[in-house]
Protein backbone atom coordinates (compact mmCIF):
# COMPACT_ATOMS: atom_id res chain seq x y z
CA UNK A 1 0.00 0.00 0.00
CA UNK A 2 2.74 2.42 1.03
CA UNK A 3 4.75 1.53 -2.00
CA UNK A 4 1.75 2.13 -4.23
CA UNK A 5 1.24 5.55 -2.71
CA UNK A 6 4.85 6.42 -3.36
CA UNK A 7 4.52 5.42 -7.00
CA UNK A 8 1.36 7.50 -7.32
CA UNK A 9 3.09 10.51 -5.87
CA UNK A 10 6.01 10.05 -8.18
CA UNK A 11 3.79 9.69 -11.21
CA UNK A 12 1.90 12.87 -10.27
CA UNK A 13 5.17 14.75 -10.01
CA UNK A 14 6.38 13.31 -13.27
CA UNK A 15 3.11 14.27 -14.96
CA UNK A 16 3.45 17.83 -13.68
CA UNK A 17 7.01 17.94 -14.92
CA UNK A 18 6.02 16.72 -18.38
CA UNK A 19 3.14 19.15 -18.76
CA UNK A 20 5.33 22.01 -17.52
CA UNK A 21 7.70 21.19 -20.36
CA UNK A 22 4.85 21.53 -22.81
CA UNK A 23 3.69 24.82 -21.30
CA UNK A 24 7.02 26.57 -21.75
CA UNK A 25 6.42 27.34 -25.36
CA UNK A 26 9.92 27.33 -26.78
CA UNK A 27 8.88 26.70 -30.35
CA UNK A 28 8.09 29.67 -32.56
CA UNK A 29 4.35 29.60 -33.44
CA UNK A 30 4.75 30.09 -37.19
CA UNK A 31 1.06 29.88 -38.06
CA UNK A 32 0.07 32.42 -35.40
CA UNK A 33 2.86 34.74 -36.55
CA UNK A 34 1.65 34.56 -40.13
CA UNK A 35 -1.87 35.40 -39.03
CA UNK A 36 -0.62 38.34 -36.97
CA UNK A 37 1.54 39.55 -39.88
CA UNK A 38 -1.38 39.44 -42.31
CA UNK A 39 -3.54 41.39 -39.89
CA UNK A 40 -0.95 44.12 -39.38
CA UNK A 41 -0.05 44.34 -43.07
CA UNK A 42 -3.74 44.58 -43.90
CA UNK A 43 -4.05 47.53 -41.54
CA UNK A 44 -0.91 49.31 -42.70
CA UNK A 45 -1.76 48.90 -46.38
CA UNK A 46 -5.49 49.28 -45.71
CA UNK A 47 -6.34 46.18 -47.72
CA UNK A 48 -9.89 44.93 -47.98
CA UNK A 49 -10.58 41.72 -46.06
CA UNK A 50 -11.18 39.83 -49.28
CA UNK A 51 -8.10 41.10 -51.03
CA UNK A 52 -5.04 38.86 -51.28
CA UNK B 1 -5.90 1.71 -3.55
CA UNK B 2 -8.72 4.22 -3.06
CA UNK B 3 -6.26 6.73 -1.67
CA UNK B 4 -4.72 7.05 -5.09
CA UNK B 5 -7.88 8.40 -6.69
CA UNK B 6 -7.55 12.03 -5.50
CA UNK B 7 -4.02 12.13 -6.85
CA UNK B 8 -5.06 10.78 -10.22
CA UNK B 9 -7.92 13.28 -10.32
CA UNK B 10 -5.51 16.09 -9.50
CA UNK B 11 -3.20 14.94 -12.27
CA UNK B 12 -6.05 14.83 -14.78
CA UNK B 13 -7.17 18.34 -13.82
CA UNK B 14 -3.66 19.67 -14.06
CA UNK B 15 -3.14 18.20 -17.52
CA UNK B 16 -6.48 19.61 -18.66
CA UNK B 17 -5.54 23.09 -17.46
CA UNK B 18 -2.32 22.88 -19.48
CA UNK B 19 -4.27 22.08 -22.64
CA UNK B 20 -6.54 25.09 -22.08
CA UNK B 21 -3.52 27.28 -21.48
CA UNK B 22 -1.81 26.13 -24.67
CA UNK B 23 -4.98 26.87 -26.62
CA UNK B 24 -5.11 30.44 -25.35
CA UNK B 25 -1.63 30.85 -26.79
CA UNK B 26 -2.74 30.15 -30.35
CA UNK B 27 -2.64 33.87 -31.17
CA UNK B 28 0.27 36.26 -30.89
CA UNK B 29 -0.23 39.37 -28.79
CA UNK B 30 -0.14 42.38 -31.13
CA UNK B 31 -2.27 44.88 -29.20
CA UNK B 32 0.15 46.99 -27.24
CA UNK B 33 0.48 50.79 -27.30
CA UNK B 34 3.97 50.52 -28.84
CA UNK B 35 2.75 48.31 -31.69
CA UNK B 36 -0.31 50.50 -32.28
CA UNK B 37 1.76 53.66 -32.56
CA UNK B 38 4.33 52.18 -34.95
CA UNK B 39 1.49 50.72 -37.03
CA UNK B 40 -0.16 54.14 -37.27
CA UNK B 41 3.06 55.78 -38.37
CA UNK B 42 3.60 53.11 -41.05
CA UNK B 43 0.02 53.50 -42.24
CA UNK B 44 0.50 57.27 -42.63
CA UNK B 45 3.73 56.73 -44.54
CA UNK B 46 2.27 54.14 -46.90
CA UNK B 47 0.49 56.71 -49.06
CA UNK B 48 3.85 58.28 -49.90
CA UNK B 49 5.67 54.99 -50.40
CA UNK B 50 3.10 53.38 -52.67
CA UNK B 51 4.14 55.56 -55.64
CA UNK B 52 7.67 54.27 -55.33
CA UNK B 53 6.53 50.64 -54.99
CA UNK B 54 4.59 51.05 -58.23
CA UNK B 55 7.42 52.84 -60.01
CA UNK B 56 9.91 50.14 -59.01
CA UNK B 57 12.19 52.53 -57.15
CA UNK B 58 11.61 50.78 -53.84
CA UNK B 59 11.43 47.03 -53.30
CA UNK B 60 10.83 44.60 -50.46
CA UNK B 61 13.82 42.78 -49.11
CA UNK B 62 13.62 39.17 -47.98
CA UNK B 63 14.36 40.22 -44.39
CA UNK B 64 11.19 42.26 -44.04
CA UNK B 65 12.57 45.71 -44.87
CA UNK B 66 12.60 48.15 -47.79
CA UNK B 67 15.50 48.95 -50.09
CA UNK B 68 16.17 51.41 -52.87
CA UNK B 69 16.04 49.08 -55.84
CA UNK B 70 16.51 51.49 -58.72
CA UNK B 71 17.42 55.09 -58.00
CA UNK B 72 17.39 55.97 -61.70
CA UNK B 73 13.58 55.98 -61.86
CA UNK B 74 13.42 58.66 -59.17
CA UNK B 75 13.90 62.28 -60.24
CA UNK B 76 17.06 63.68 -58.72
CA UNK B 77 15.14 66.18 -56.63
CA UNK B 78 13.16 63.38 -54.93
CA UNK B 79 15.99 60.97 -54.18
CA UNK B 80 16.76 62.34 -50.77
CA UNK B 81 13.10 62.21 -49.82
CA UNK B 82 12.87 58.56 -50.95
CA UNK B 83 15.90 57.60 -48.92
CA UNK B 84 14.46 59.33 -45.88
CA UNK B 85 11.16 57.49 -46.36
CA UNK B 86 12.93 54.13 -46.64
CA UNK B 87 15.03 54.70 -43.59
CA UNK B 88 12.08 55.88 -41.50
CA UNK B 89 10.00 52.90 -42.64
CA UNK B 90 12.79 50.44 -41.88
CA UNK B 91 13.21 51.93 -38.45
CA UNK B 92 9.50 51.46 -37.78
CA UNK B 93 9.56 47.91 -39.13
CA UNK B 94 12.46 46.97 -36.88
CA UNK B 95 10.61 48.40 -33.90
CA UNK B 96 7.48 46.48 -34.95
CA UNK B 97 9.27 43.12 -35.10
CA UNK B 98 11.02 43.72 -31.81
CA UNK B 99 7.86 44.89 -30.05
CA UNK B 100 5.82 41.89 -31.19
CA UNK B 101 8.51 39.55 -29.88
CA UNK B 102 8.63 41.43 -26.59
CA UNK B 103 4.85 41.63 -26.23
CA UNK B 104 4.82 37.83 -26.36
CA UNK B 105 7.60 37.49 -23.79
CA UNK B 106 9.95 35.96 -26.33
CA UNK B 107 12.46 38.63 -27.41
CA UNK B 108 14.42 35.83 -29.11
CA UNK B 109 11.57 35.43 -31.61
CA UNK B 110 12.40 38.77 -33.24
CA UNK B 111 14.20 37.20 -36.18
CA UNK B 112 11.49 34.60 -36.77
CA UNK B 113 8.91 37.38 -36.77
CA UNK B 114 11.04 39.40 -39.20
CA UNK B 115 11.28 36.42 -41.55
CA UNK B 116 7.56 35.75 -41.35
CA UNK B 117 6.77 39.40 -42.11
CA UNK B 118 9.31 39.38 -44.93
CA UNK B 119 7.40 36.57 -46.60
CA UNK B 120 3.96 38.10 -45.96
CA UNK B 121 4.78 41.63 -47.19
CA UNK B 122 5.88 40.03 -50.46
CA UNK B 123 2.96 37.65 -50.59
CA UNK B 124 0.45 40.48 -50.09
CA UNK B 125 2.26 42.95 -52.37
CA UNK B 126 0.31 44.09 -55.42
CA UNK B 127 1.18 43.10 -58.99
CA UNK B 128 3.95 45.27 -60.38
CA UNK B 129 5.71 45.78 -57.04
CA UNK B 130 9.29 44.59 -56.69
CA UNK B 131 10.71 42.17 -54.16
CA UNK B 132 13.93 40.40 -53.40
CA UNK B 133 13.91 36.69 -54.17
CA UNK B 134 15.57 34.12 -51.92
CA UNK B 135 18.80 34.34 -53.93
CA UNK B 136 18.93 38.13 -53.49
CA UNK B 137 17.94 39.11 -57.03
CA UNK B 138 15.03 41.50 -57.67
CA UNK B 139 11.81 40.21 -59.15
CA UNK B 140 8.53 41.83 -60.14
CA UNK B 141 5.24 40.49 -58.87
Amino acid sequence: MRKFLLYTNLSVLFGMFLSACVTINIYFPAAAAEKAADKIIGEVWQLEETEE
Amino acid sequence: MNRAIPYLLLLALFLLSQVVYADANANLEVNTPAIASVKQSMQDRHAQLVTYYEGGAVGFTKDGLLALRDASVVPLAQRQAVNALISAENQDRNVLYREIARANNHPEWENNIRTTFGQRWIKLAKAGWWYQAANGSWAKK
